[in-house]
């Protein structure tokens, strides 16, 4: 029943850390190596507005979505825009800023218990002899409406229409009257919000840590590359696998060994299946 | 730079079009405009350790090491990159080396001269069947997958307490004088460069470059790709391995630390900076870079972030690099010429 319930937590949290990636990534194809940084970042804005400027906790979430938004909107102007195509150039120079984010943060003294978020809600439930925080629970729904919110979102709006055109082909979009830079950088500043949104989802179990952006931009891209990347079922899916993997370890054995897992089945599933469970458009474009 | 009316026109230089197409150097002029841009860079490498040592920078010759070593990793950077894969973990040729080599003078009390060989070709072996799974994946790719591995392997080392855990194995033989480490890696250093260099340009060089341009004319030329992104690996972390074994011997222990960040952004930094596809860039961006970084020492970890953002500045203001910026200059000159008015 343990494994269960925090099986479906770990799961969440990891679909909530993915969806973000795997709206810029998957869907308008920008590998946005920066989305740890903005994940983290975003949590300190959530954290300076929440408790240094006293604003209600709703506004402050909204608020630092916002401006993280606005700044992978310029991030993309000022450095996707220039080496665009260049799937190298894009990936070191978005991986840089994503580092520097973080360095500098850590640089910056941004480390302790004092930097936290609160949960949406206090105490707890027992659930079949297992006791769950409340806000454990809303992550599994904010995961379960964030997966419908993607899929809708890219299926029926003509946005999400525009993002995946552009990710497909990117001149027959161009064409058909879809501006492909500001669909990409609009992709963009989306994806930021959505990590925005994941870190603030996330983070209120544990404190604000600057290797906790390394971890969600691994797993984020764990989770894609197994599921892969322009699926949203896929997402779900490997979440719930490398969720439940990863929590039958942590109960039968040492919680060192989760990382592992995840790197196994990421391995496992590419020796398989290179454009992951659900991939299918990118797989001779750009994987074998 | 923009004149109003003007273009900039490149020309060749009298003597490179001489050297380039008439094959037969016929003055010392000549001679030396194809040796100097050569020499001088073995020349430099070879004495900049004895003036290090004649003014007693004891600090700065430590550095000159690092330097070398990273230039290592810098270059087996670029030689993946030449076949079309970035990797965004060297840390993990590094670190896999120095854990081999420190492991056996550790455990087996194993002399250097075995250690390093083992460890360079063992390393090297156990790096690119970590690899081979994921051979089949392109570009950004596979530098997901590798950015996870170091980690991955930082993790295991601190779970399972293998090799000494968190403290490390301290205690290694170290190189009889700071001599023979300093000309052994400047050794491996140039051998790297010019052997390298010299791939490039053969027809398995050719192979491997139009893997990254077009693997799938490669493909239907009959010519399996994987075989030769898995000896390109194997190349690439051969050279790392063999970093990470000196290193580890170098200074005399080995930890977690051969894993860390730094030793996969730096080299990558390096390259970016320099000019890739050339070695040599790699080699002068980290000549540049490692200094630089050690000079920010005191700023802690926002030396990290000041080198990715130097990255990302030459990613996007300079994307060729210095070497080649330097490289045309030689070769070539320009000059303004009027544009004719349109009528």
């Amino acid at each position: 029943m343990e494994l269960l319930i925090y099986g479906l937590v770990n799961s969440a949290i990891l679909a909530v850390m993915a969806i973000g990636l795997s709206l810029t990534f998957g869907v308008s194809g920008i590998a946005n190596f920066a989305y740890g940084g903005f994940y983290i970042l975003g949590a300190y804005t959530c954290w300076g507005l929440f408790t240094q400027l006293g604003l209600p906790y709703l506004l402050s979430v909204i608020l630092s979505m916002a401006a993280l938004a606005a700044l992978g909107f310029i991030f993309y102007w000022l450095v996707f825009l220039r080496v665009r195509g260049m799937e190298i150039s894009e990936a070191i120079a978005s991986f840089g800023v994503g580092i520097a984010i973080l360095e500098f943060l850590r640089w910056w003294g941004f480390i302790g218990f004092y930097y936290n978020l609160p949960g949406f809600l206090k105490g707890s439930v027992e659930i079949g002899g297992v006791f769950v925080d409340c806000h454990r629970l809303i992550i599994i729904g904010v995961a379960l409406a964030l997966v419908i919110f993607l899929w809708l979102f890219s299926h029926y709006t003509k946005i999400g229409l525009a993002f995946r055109g552009v990710a497909q082909e990117e001149r027959t979009a161009l064409s058909l009257g879809i501006n492909s830079d500001f669909t990409a950088a609009l992709s963009v500043a989306f994806g930021s919000a959505l990590g925005v949104l994941a870190a603030i989802t996330i983070l209120p179990t544990g404190t604000i840590l600057i290797d906790k952006g390394y971890d969600a931009l691994l797993f984020a891209l764990a989770v894609g590359l197994v599921g892969g990347l322009e699926s949203t079922l896929g997402v779900l899916l490997a979440s719930l696998i490398l969720g439940f993997a990863q929590t039958a370890v942590a109960v039968y054995g040492a919680t060192h060994w989760m990382m592992v897992v995840t790197l196994g089945a990421i391995i496992i599933v590419l020796a398989v299946k290179p454009s992951g469970l659900f991939g299918k458009s990118k797989e001779l474009e750009e994987r074998v | 730079m923009v004149k109003e009316g003007y273009r900039k026109e490149r020309l060749d230089r009298g003597i490179k079009a001489r050297c380039d197409s008439i094959f037969m150097l016929t003055s010392y002029r000549e001679i030396l405009y194809m040796l100097l841009p050569r020499v001088l860079p073995i020349a430099a490498l070879i004495i900049i350790p004895l003036v290090l040592e004649v003014s007693g920078q004891v600090y700065w010759q430590k550095v000159f090491i690092l330097a070398c070593v990273i230039s290592l990793l810098a270059m087996g950077w670029d030689y993946l990159a030449s076949v079309g894969l970035v990797s965004l973990g060297q840390a993990l040729f590094f670190g896999v080396g120095a854990y081999i080599a420190g492991a056996l003078n550790h455990y087996l009390k194993w002399p250097i001269f075995l250690t390093i060989p083992v460890a360079t070709l063992g390393g090297a072996l156990i790096c690119t069947l970590l690899l081979a799974p994921i051979i089949r994946m392109r570009g950004i790719y596979f530098g997901m997958v590798t950015l996870a591995f170091p980690l991955f392997f930082n993790r295991i080392i601190e779970a399972t307490k293998l090799c000494g855990g968190t403290e490390g194995l301290p205690g290694l033989t170290q190189f009889p004088t700071i001599w023979v480490a300093t000309y052994l890696i400047i050794g491996a250093l140039l051998i790297c460069l010019f052997a390298f260099r010299r791939i490039i340009d053969t027809d398995y060089g050719m192979v491997l470059r139009g893997i990254r341009d077009n693997d799938r004319a490669i493909m239907a030329s009959g010519i399996n790709i994987y075989w030769v992104k898995v000896q390109a690996i194997f190349i690439c972390a051969a050279a790392g391995a063999f970093a990470g074994a000196f290193m580890s011997h170098h200074i005399g222990i080995v930890g977690m630390s051969v894993f860390a960040l730094d030793m996969s952004i730096m080299p990558v930094a390096a390259v970016v900076l320099g000019g890739g596809g050339t070695f040599a860039g790699a080699t002068l961006g980290t000549f540049i870079l490692v200094p630089l970084s050690e000079f920010l020492r005191a700023y802690g970890t926002l030396r990290i972030a000041i080198y990715s953002l130097v990255m990302v500045v030459c990613v996007v203001g300079l994307p060729e690099g210095i070497f080649h910026y330097l490289q045309r200059k030689y070769h070539q000159f320009d000059r303004w010429v009027t544009v004719e008015a349109k009528e």
